[in-house]
């Protein structure tokens, strides 16, 4: 055995014998570092021949990474070990507090735990039961839907087949997974509507509410993360007064008595035809105000008559029903109501904004 | 698109003041965004006649000039151009003047002589910087001197709509467009132009203008006329005038007038400086593989064969078709020739290929929503118009015309009231859709045969035609009514009625509710103990913190936490219900039920709640409390808590978090035999991660099994009005054994007599032994239908001191 060999055996029993990290870090410079063996014999070979320097540079660096090597893998294997020892060390019964925990009527009942300040649900949540109880008692029920859906229901049984230019009217984000822009976080909660429609026959009365996702850069109006409320209706006889009647009634519930929902034309593959609809501005009644511009009108959403080719595309008989459907943002209804100006500290979740409401 | 008023007026005579007409194109459809009144152009440039001209005494490269403004009294004025003379009239910017570059006229003296204002040139009144008179612009000889030179030439204030276009309205695309529904609903006239350009020159050539047989399904229709003399044409001032107000700088006659047209008509043209183009004609072909182009913006693009391209007839490409023209080609000062090119695209082809170049054009935006076919001509002959009386134009050619035409549609007045709710006759709906260029003919009873105008591609189907009449007959008329379904009454699920009450008991705790991002960064993951491999990846995030969809709600929320924590927030429990995902081989299946949710191929994704409570008082005790108050308030009585290292088959919300916990203080929530998430207190290098100091706690679970363990609605039991006995016994045990498990086997033995069970002291002490701690139990006895006996209560005890030696080795510690 030479001189490296026996120096790396040295190393090698230093590192093999700690038994802690603690340990193992102290034995490092003796190992391999600067206290080391291979360290005094690296000092020696400036005296050497510039051949003879070379063959023994490069013999006492490999005897150093064999050490190196070791010495990490040592150092995982008592991180790890160190880890449960901690983790025995440590070990708390959790089920203890569970059943220590006294209830009225328990065994221990009569030692009261002081009482708390309730929490707050989020202004988001807030409005969104509100909506959804809205809808309820006008005989709607409240459908859900995935996050992550694919092509067919987010947009082409909505009628836009590949390469629909209405396509570009959402900032789309595509997941890896399946075929390259086969699958999307749903940029609108209208995909809820193929679901509900391919489920089951009408008459449906239903609501969606749920998170959304364009690609859009947050601003104070935006959020690449929205929450969107769909309506859906589905039955005979179905027409677009009907569309005006129960927004009326939706924005009269919300937002008071008084108050009136217009509908604009617009354009959506999924309707026709097609509408914004608008409300009396809820700050200055119709007046005119900073909210609304001046116009005495805040846009909310979309809406329309269910397009015939959404029908086909869900086996629905167009000539024998019709139906409506809209939808709006939860999110911008709640920073309306509250006169947010900035819609992205409802993402902070500062908790002195959370207890406001 | 920028809509100035005055233009509208060219097609029809609104004379309704400026709101009403945004009122009136907002209810259209045609949502007006902006409202700007723009007062005449030039303020302070006026008409004057030159008097005299003389040589500057001490310069030669500019020289005096006497003008009369108006009063009748020379000014001196002095001028680097000598284009002008005596008797000419010219623009004269005063004093005072700003000039459309910003520069301030002043009064000054040049090289010892004063000027007393500045002539202009077309270029610096903004009309055009290859405009075809060079030097000062001298004005037509009939205006009148010292008036302004706006209201000379014809241009006063205007009011200019920015209005969004959607994708459904090609035919908006255009001011005439725009006009032609304006009209409609203001119930006005409506007319296109009809140009009255000179006549075709017999000694200039006929366009040679092709299609390749090869591109004949992606080129509808090729037109191309041949216009010489080009050089010296000038457009009106009104026409520069209005490209500047509708956003787009003049630059020379041909390429005004060429924009000209696609504003006004929506026709995308292109002129190519003829003298330059190969063979002297023009080709549509697709592009051969791999084929290079260098366009009007100067950068190269690849070429493929579903690519249309215009080459010239030897076969050199010298634009993308119905996107952008090449550089080779292109118009400049020296042009004298032009072959203008006018033609009609494949909408999908020009879209994709747009798509591919990542190119956004002007002409790209109307033909990928489908160019008017019989526009072409049309607009031909208003380019030539345009350019006035001196250019020299030949004859057009007109190949393709290969677009088919709509068959005609089939109108009912009844379906259109059964789908607007109206009343409408069948004469009412003929009449609001004929201004709007539908033909309708009687078609048997109840119904029409209505003919599609060539600009409205878009109208394919009836319901198309109801939409059509609707906004023209004005949606605020439509009646309204609710629907009057049968009565039937609903409510939330069961799923979503629980999943309130859970919401609301952990409210109760003192949590509140967050919502975070669905996005998540790779380092938020590895901060918080999970595995980022089992993450589902974003094709095209935002930015690279936001590009994972979370696989839990913990990073969400740690985040939140520490947000508040920085900004001194004190002790907080924050908590949160959200759909998580997860790469769908990484974890086993998502326990449901979000309805369509595991369809999606590769994707799991499943609704989880999750709570983290950090500062002073956290620790695992708060949160298995919590987690106890909301598994006691939804009546989960089939949860428990149980160590974590003897689970089965755990779900993917405990599997995914595992590591996100303290290993000797977690407890894994059990549905089943199988646990659905975890309790207890984060792992201590998690919270320094997140900068959280001292025990941070929190629990996770997956939302469907965790509601799913609700007891359905108990059978009430009969309360016992006999008085109950206290049964205080401690056991002795190994700490390997958990309470949990002492706790069932007492209850068990115990049997029907026992009321209720609670532990109420754990001790260690060197008594003991080490590894060993007393845990004492209050057991309440009582009978339904008699009062206990002491026979009893020594019957239980027996049996429970019995059992818990039996199960778990537990001795009865001597009080
Ligand atoms: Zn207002």
């Amino acid at each position: 055995m030479n001189a490296i060999e026996q120096a790396t055996a040295h190393g090698r029993d230093l590192i093999s014998a700690a038994s802690t990290l603690a340990e193992l870090r102290a034995v490092e410079g003796e190992a391999f570092g600067k206290r080391s063996r291979l360290a005094a014999m690296t000092a020696e070979l400036r005296g050497l021949g510039p051949e003879e320097r070379r063959q023994r540079g490069q013999e006492l660096q490999e005897a150093r990474a064999v050490l190196e090597g070791l010495y990490s893998r040592r150092a995982e294997e008592l991180s790890r070990s160190d880890a449960l020892r901690r983790a025995q060390a440590e070990r708390l019964d959790l089920t203890e507090e569970a059943w220590r925990f006294a209830g009225a009527g328990g065994p221990l009942a009569g030692v009261l735990e002081p009482p708390v300040p309730r929490g707050h649900l989020h202004l988001v949540t807030q409005v969104r039961q509100e909506l959804e109880d809205i809808f309820v008692s006008m005989g709607f029920e409240v459908a859900e839907g995935p996050e992550v859906e694919d092509d067919w229901h987010n947009f082409e049984a909505l009628n836009m087949p590949p390469h629909h230019p209405a396509r570009g009217m959402f900032d789309t984000f595509y997941l890896k997974a399946g075929q390259s822009e086969s699958v999307v976080l749903r940029t609108h909660t209208s995909p809820v509507q193929v679901r509900l429609m391919e489920s089951r026959r009408p008459p449906i009365y239903a609501v969606a509410p749920g998170r959304c996702f364009r690609r859009d850069t947050p601003d104070a109006t935006h959020l690449p993360v929205f929450h969107q409320l769909e309506a859906l209706v589905v039955d005979e006889g179905i027409s677009m007064s009907h569309l005006a009647g129960a927004l009326d009634a939706f924005t009269d519930a919300f937002f008071g008595p008084g108050r009136r929902a217009r509908l604009r034309p617009s354009f959506f593959p999924f309707t026709e035809p097609s509408a914004e609809f608008d409300v009396t501005c809820w700050v200055c009644g119709g007046d005119g105000c900073r909210t609304c511009s001046g116009s005495g009108w805040v846009e909310l959403g979309g809406c329309g008559m269910v397009d015939p080719a959404v029908f086909e595309a869900v086996g629905v008989d167009p000539e024998r029903y019709s139906g409506f459907a809209w939808g709006l943002g939860i999110d911008r209804l709640a920073a309306a109501r509250t006169s947010l100006g900035d819609i992205r500290e409802l993402l902070d979740n500062d908790i002195r904004f959370l207890t406001q409401f | 698109m920028r809509v100035p008023l005055s233009w509208l007026r060219d097609f029809t005579p609104v004379e309704a003041a400026p709101q009403d007409v945004a009122r009136a194109l907002s209810f259209l459809g045609l949502v007006v965004e902006g409202t700007e009144e723009v007062g005449p152009p030039w303020p302070g440039v006026v008409v004057a006649r030159v008097l005299e001209t003389r040589a500057h005494p001490a310069a030669d490269r500019i020289q005096l000039v006497d003008v009369d403004a108006g009063n009748g009294e020379a000014l001196q004025i002095c001028c680097g151009a000598f284009n002008m003379k005596a008797g000419d009239l010219v623009p004269l910017a005063t004093l005072g003047t700003v000039m459309p570059n910003g520069l301030e006229i002043a009064r000054r003296k040049m090289r010892g002589e004063w000027s007393n204002g500045m002539l202009c040139s077309a270029p610096e009144l903004g009309l055009g910087h290859e405009h075809a008179q060079k030097g000062i612009y001298i004005l037509p000889p009939d205006l009148v001197a010292g008036s302004p030179l706006a209201s000379a030439l014809g241009l006063g204030a205007d009011v200019v709509f920015d209005i969004e276009i959607g994708p459904n309205r090609p035919d908006c695309f255009s001011i005439a467009g725009v006009a032609r529904d304006l009209a409609a609903a203001m119930r006005l006239p409506f007319s296109l132009p009809r140009p009255s350009p000179g006549a075709v020159v017999p000694e200039v050539a006929a366009a040679d203008v092709r299609i390749d047989p090869a591109a004949q399904d992606l080129c509808r229709r090729f037109t191309g006329t041949v216009v010489e003399n080009v050089g010296a044409a000038a457009v009106p001032p009104l026409v520069s005038h209005r490209l500047a107000l509708a956003g787009m700088r003049a630059i020379s006659g041909v390429v005004d007038a060429s924009n000209y047209v696609m504003l006004e008509l929506g026709q995308p043209n292109h002129p190519y400086d003829l003298d330059v183009l190969g063979g002297g004609g023009l080709v549509v072909r697709r592009a051969e593989p791999g084929e290079a182009l260098v366009t009007l913006d100067g950068v190269a693009r690849r070429l493929e064969p579903s690519d249309l391209v215009i080459a010239d007839a030897s076969g050199a490409p010298v634009g993308v078709a119905g996107i952008m023209g090449g550089s080779v080609a292109e118009m400049g000062p020296a042009t004298a020739t032009v072959l203008l090119e006018v033609a009609n695209f494949d909408p999908l082809a020009v879209s994709a290929t747009g798509k591919r170049l990542g190119l956004h054009t002007e002409a790209r935006t109307r033909f990928e929503r489908g160019v008017d076919i019989e526009l072409a001509l049309l607009a031909i002959e208003r380019f030539v118009e345009l350019l006035g009386p001196h250019v020299r134009r030949g004859p057009t050619t007109d190949v393709g015309r290969g677009a088919p035409v709509q068959p005609p549609l089939r109108l009912r007045p009844s379906r259109v009231n059964m789908l607007l709710g109206t009343e409408l006759s069948g004469e009412e709906c003929r009449a609001l859709l004929a201004p709007l260029g539908f033909v309708s003919e009687a078609d048997g009873e109840d119904a029409f045969s209505v003919r599609v105008p060539s600009w409205r591609p878009d109208c394919t189907r009836e319901v198309d035609l109801v939409e059509e009449v609707a906004r023209i007959h004005g949606y605020d008329r439509i009646p309204r009514r609710m629907p009057s379904r049968p009565v039937a009454a609903t409510r939330l699920s069961a799923y979503q009625r629980s999943r309130r009450e859970l919401r609301d008991a952990l409210v109760g705790t003192g949590a509140s509710e967050a919502w975070t991002n669905t996005f998540v960064a790779t380092a938020d993951m590895v901060a918080t103990g999970l595995g980022p491999d089992v993450a589902l990846e974003l094709e095209n995030p935002l930015d690279q913190s936001q590009s994972l969809l979370r696989t839990s709600l913990l990073p969400g929320l740690l985040r939140a936490v520490r947000f508040n924590r920085e900004r001194q927030a004190g002790a907080i429990a924050l908590f949160e219900l959200g759909n998580v995902f997860c790469r769908a081989e990484a974890v086993p299946a998502a326990p449901g039920p979000v309805p369509g949710a595991g369809t999606i191929p590769g994707v799991q994704e499943w609704e989880q709640v999750a709570l983290v409570v950090a500062g002073e008082g956290a620790g695992s005790q708060w949160v298995v409390r919590a987690f106890e108050v909301l598994r006691r308030s939804l009546q989960l009585d089939s949860l428990g808590l149980h160590r974590q290292d003897q689970d089965p088959s755990p779900g993917p919300g405990a599997l995914v978090n595992t590591g996100a916990f303290h290993p000797g203080r977690v407890a894994a929530v059990i549905a089943d035999s199988s646990p659905i998430g975890l309790v207890g207190q984060l792992a201590p290098e998690v919270a320094s991660r997140y900068e959280l100091n001292g025990p941070v706690g929190a629990f996770v679970v997956d939302l469907a099994p965790l509601l799913g363990a609700r007891r359905p609605a108990p059978p009430a039991l009969a309360v016992s009005r006999y008085p109950a006995t206290d049964l205080d016994l401690a056991f002795v045990v190994d700490d390997g054994v958990q309470a949990q498990d002492l706790a069932k086997t007492l209850a068990g033995a115990a049997g029907d007599l026992l009321g209720g069970l609670a532990l109420f002291d754990v001790w260690r002490g060197e008594t003991l032994g080490a590894g060993r701690r007393s845990l004492a139990f209050r057991l309440r006895l009582r009978a339904g239908e008699r009062t206990l006996t002491e026979a009893d209560v020594s019957r239980v005890m027996a049996a429970v001191v019995q059992a818990a030696a039996d199960g778990h080795g537990a001795v009865l510690r001597q009080a």
